[in-house]
């Protein structure tokens, strides 16, 4: 317990720790079910553990516990008083505590999911908080959100548009949303998906391996163990484009990353 | 009206306590009414404004004692109409040794209008002490306004503080705040020390049933006691070695009920 | 006196912006409102107000006594020169001067952190006020750390693992800033009433200009708060000088390397601490509302 076990909390060294994954988005678009269905296509794979913003008390921690996809006890959950958008961009010292807490208990780990509350679309995270974001949609927001923009839209790592098997009933045009998304992303990937039919978002999954991998290859010099990166390597995803799974032609792309390397 | 009133024990044969000095100072009057029990008697009014009162305990290592009263202390204002308001004072200094264990629950003290009293405790506790300590404060008699009162109280365990609280009674824009009392009357809080498993060694047999352990894992992954909570009181574990009942009420009555609900609660734990 | 009487990083201390977690905090607010003690502005206001006379005071002094303890200028004495006169003064000596005693004092200083948070600690009844507190402690202190580099504050995260009480790393954290210690006193009284009365305006959906109002209208108390405290930390600061901190220093003066992990803090003097006599207002419906919210269904705030 000298001061050199303190020394991390000095300075956001990305060095020898887990990739922090933000994942944010609209009221209802599906972050949850996005994290679960993370959980549940890289918890055998990865080393994970989540941090969840809820609005209400534990209620989206509690969500995942129940379902079962990761170790309860890797589910930390922060309240944000009422300002979620707060606590992932103008004072993340809770949310960080919560990843170091994790990452000290059940570390070394390879990422760790910072779910976001629920928010509007200008809520991103901070750098300091989650090396790369994810923003998730769902086409029953209408079609023109994308065109639209925000930070979250244009600036996201990955844009995420979910429930695309609603797409027919409200009237959303897919290619629209992704023409749209395009045009304000500048080359940064889109994935459409439906959590609810594909449990395990694998188009998803696929792109946070390899960004999980790439990160793991930048940082490796104080990453010693060698654990799980052999089965990135196997996607053969280049680590500095994982758009590379991304695509844009308006349908959910049929899962393909089925074939986990067993830990 | 300056009255030092002195109490200690020490151990008797077979493992006995036997009261060593058993010293009365008016008012304050000490009876003893069985083995290592002691009732305080108010032989005066009191106390009035201008009295300054003191009772020092002291309990010998291995020994028990038990302190009560008759009735509850009603404090006044000193007896000059028109004068400024003088404070009265009562001291309880207690020293519990090792292996001892002391039990002082006196009646309330009842803040009648006008008065301005300072109450202080202090209390020494060996490492394996054991102590129950029960105070009450009612904010007037009934109907009353209450009078101005100042109660501090300090435990040290082992050479390390435990508990130290004060309540400030008599301004009505704090005394009323949802943050300090809101709407009650009174406020009493019973001090449980000792080692865990102290519940067994208190001169009064707790009953059991009802414990509630539970632990929960903080954010620094240390393991703290959690508190259990009643209407108008909770059971508080502490820092340290001992658990504080704090309670709320309207009347006196009430105020017993609830506390000493919190005291089993507490002594399950 | 010619130096200058304000200090601009006190400004930062205490602006709810400060990146350090205050936002997710009411202070029983939450839990008042929820039961219906806090329900206006009248109600909002009385709260406050019974919140600054019994924790704000408290968190105040113990604000003002890190201060103290942490100030370079109080450490950069030697130890045959008690600092405690000029505790409530500024003063400061030159950054290189201020770094030398800070690392030297630092070592010094551990067995003072934990003497301290003792004291939080038993006037911390609640277990849920006593997490609260270390909680936000903890992440003040990280982030106190980034902005104003200090060993005294790297000494307080060493001697207190778990994270030291809040109003502990606020004083910390102000003595590093180059604060005075009724400056960080200030900060305390300021924080514990502006963090329910931001959770009242968004949960109550009270005006936030009444709100304001109703903090302004606290000022003279919180001015007033800042010098009892500052007043009370005197005599604790000279006897903690001369008990933990000079004995301290001349360890560390004859074993350069002694602020290590490797030696642990010194246990706290088994005399009476220091900090002994300092206020220890208890607000016992704080303490039902704190333990009450933990156990609330539906919660937005952490405490």
């Amino acid at each position: 317990m000298g001061a050199s076990h303190e020394d991390h909390h000095h300075t956001p060294d990305p060095h020898g720790r887990a990739l922090r994954l933000g994942i944010g988005g609209p009221v209802g678009s599906g972050k949850t079910a996005l994290t679960a269905a993370l959980c549940r296509a890289l918890g055998q794979s990865l080393r994970l553990a989540v941090v969840t913003n809820d609005i209400y008390t534990t209620e989206d921690a509690d969500f995942l516990r129940r379902a079962g996809v990761l170790d309860p006890e890797r589910i930390a959950a922060v309240q944000t008083g009422c300002c979620p958008h707060t606590a992932i961009r103008d004072d993340i010292a809770a949310n960080l505590d919560a990843v170091e807490t994790l990452e000290e208990r059940f570390g070394p780990l390879d990422l760790v999911i910072v779910e976001s509350g629920g928010d509007n679309l200008t809520a991103t995270f901070s750098r300091g908080l989650a090396d790369r974001q994810i923003f998730v949609l769902d086409v029953s927001g209408g079609d023109k959100v994308p065109r639209k923009g925000g930070p979250g839209v244009t600036t996201a790592d990955l844009l995420v548009i979910n429930k695309t098997d609603l797409a027919p009933m409200v009237g959303a045009d897919l290619t629209v949303m992704s023409r749209d998304a395009a045009a304000v992303r500048e080359g940064r990937p889109v994935l459409f998906t439906s959590v609810r039919q594909e449990p395990e978002a694998h188009a998803v999954a696929e792109w946070v391996t390899g960004v999980v991998e790439a990160w793991a290859h930048e940082h490796r010099h104080a990453h010693p163990h060698a654990h799980a990166h052999a089965h990135a390597h196997a996607h053969a995803h280049d680590a500095d484009s994982p758009e590379s799974s991304a695509h844009d032609t308006g349908s959910p792309e049929p899962g393909h990353g089925r074939d986990r390397t067993p830990v | 009206m300056t009255a030092r009133a002195v109490l200690a024990t020490a151990p008797g044969p077979g493992g006995r306590t036997v009261l060593a000095t058993m010293s009365s100072a008016p008012p304050i009057t000490l009876r003893r009414t069985g083995p290592g029990q002691v009732y305080l008697v108010s032989t005066a009014a009191g106390p009035l404004g201008g009295d300054d009162l003191a009772l020092d305990i002291d309990v010998a290592p291995g020994t028990v004692l038990d302190v009560r009263s008759v009735a509850s202390t009603l404090v006044l204002p000193g007896p000059g109409p028109g004068s400024a308001p003088e404070e009265s004072s009562m001291t309880v200094t207690a020293r519990v040794g090792a292996g001892a264990s002391l039990r002082f629950a006196p009646e309330p003290t009842v803040l009648a209008a006008g008065c301005l009293h300072r109450m202080t405790v202090r209390l020494e506790l060996a490492p394996d002490a054991r102590v129950f300590w029960r105070e009450e404060i009612v904010f007037g008699r009934y109907g009353e306004a209450s009078g101005r009162c100042r109660s501090r109280f300090d435990a040290v365990a082992g050479g390390l503080p435990l508990l130290r609280q004060e309540f400030t009674v008599g301004d009505p824009a704090i005394d009323a705040s949802p943050a300090v009392y809101g709407d009650a009357r009174c406020v009493g809080s019973t001090l449980i020390a000792g080692p865990p498993g102290a519940a067994a060694g208190h001169p009064q047999t707790p009953r059991t049933g009802g414990g509630r352990t539970s632990d929960s894992l903080s954010a620094g992954g240390r393991r703290t006691r959690e508190a259990i909570l009643g209407d108008g009181w909770a059971a508080l574990p502490l820092a340290g070695p001992g658990i504080l009942v704090s309670a709320l009420a309207l009347d006196a009555a009430e105020l017993r009920r609830r506390l000493e609900r919190g005291e089993t609660e507490a002594l399950s734990l | 006196m010619s130096a200058p009487s304000l200090n601009a990083a006190l400004l930062l201390l205490a602006d709810s912006r400060l990146p350090a977690g205050g936002h997710g905090h009411s202070g029983g607010a939450e839990a008042a409102i929820a039961a219906g003690t806090v329900r206006d502005l009248p109600t909002l206001a009385a709260f406050l107000r019974g919140r600054l006379a019994t924790s704000g005071l408290v968190s105040a002094c113990l604000a003002a006594a890190a201060c103290a303890l942490s100030a370079p200028a109080a450490g950069s004495g030697t130890a045959s020169a008690p600092a405690g006169d000029d505790a409530g003064e500024r003063g400061m000596p030159s950054p290189a001067a201020r770094g030398r005693a800070a690392a030297g004092v630092a070592g010094g200083l551990l067995g003072g952190w934990t003497e301290l948070d003792a004291e939080a600690d038993a006037r911390t009844a609640s277990p849920a006020q006593r997490e609260a507190s270390r909680v936000q402690g903890r992440l003040l202190l990280r982030t106190a750390r980034r902005i104003w580099p200090s060993p005294v504050l790297d000494g307080l995260a060493e001697a207190v693992p778990e994270g030291a009480h809040h109003p502990i790393a606020l004083g910390a954290a102000a003595g590093a800033a180059g604060c005075a210690p009724e400056e960080a006193a200030l900060a305390a009284a300021y924080t514990s009433v502006t963090g329910p009365a931001t959770a009242a305006v968004r949960l109550l959906g009270l005006d936030p200009v009444a709100v304001h109002r109703l903090l302004a209208d606290l000022a003279p108390d919180l001015e007033r708060t800042a010098s009892t405290a500052t007043a009370a930390v005197t005599p604790g600061l000279e006897q903690t000088v001369s008990t933990v901190i000079a004995p301290g220093l001349e360890r560390a003066a004859t074993a350069p390397s002694a602020h290590t992990a490797d030696s642990p803090p010194p246990s706290p003097a088994p005399t009476a601490s220091a900090w002994a006599e300092l206020p220890a207002h208890s607000a016992p419906a704080l303490d039902l509302l704190a333990e009450r919210h933990l156990r609330a269904g539906l919660r937005l705030f952490v405490s």
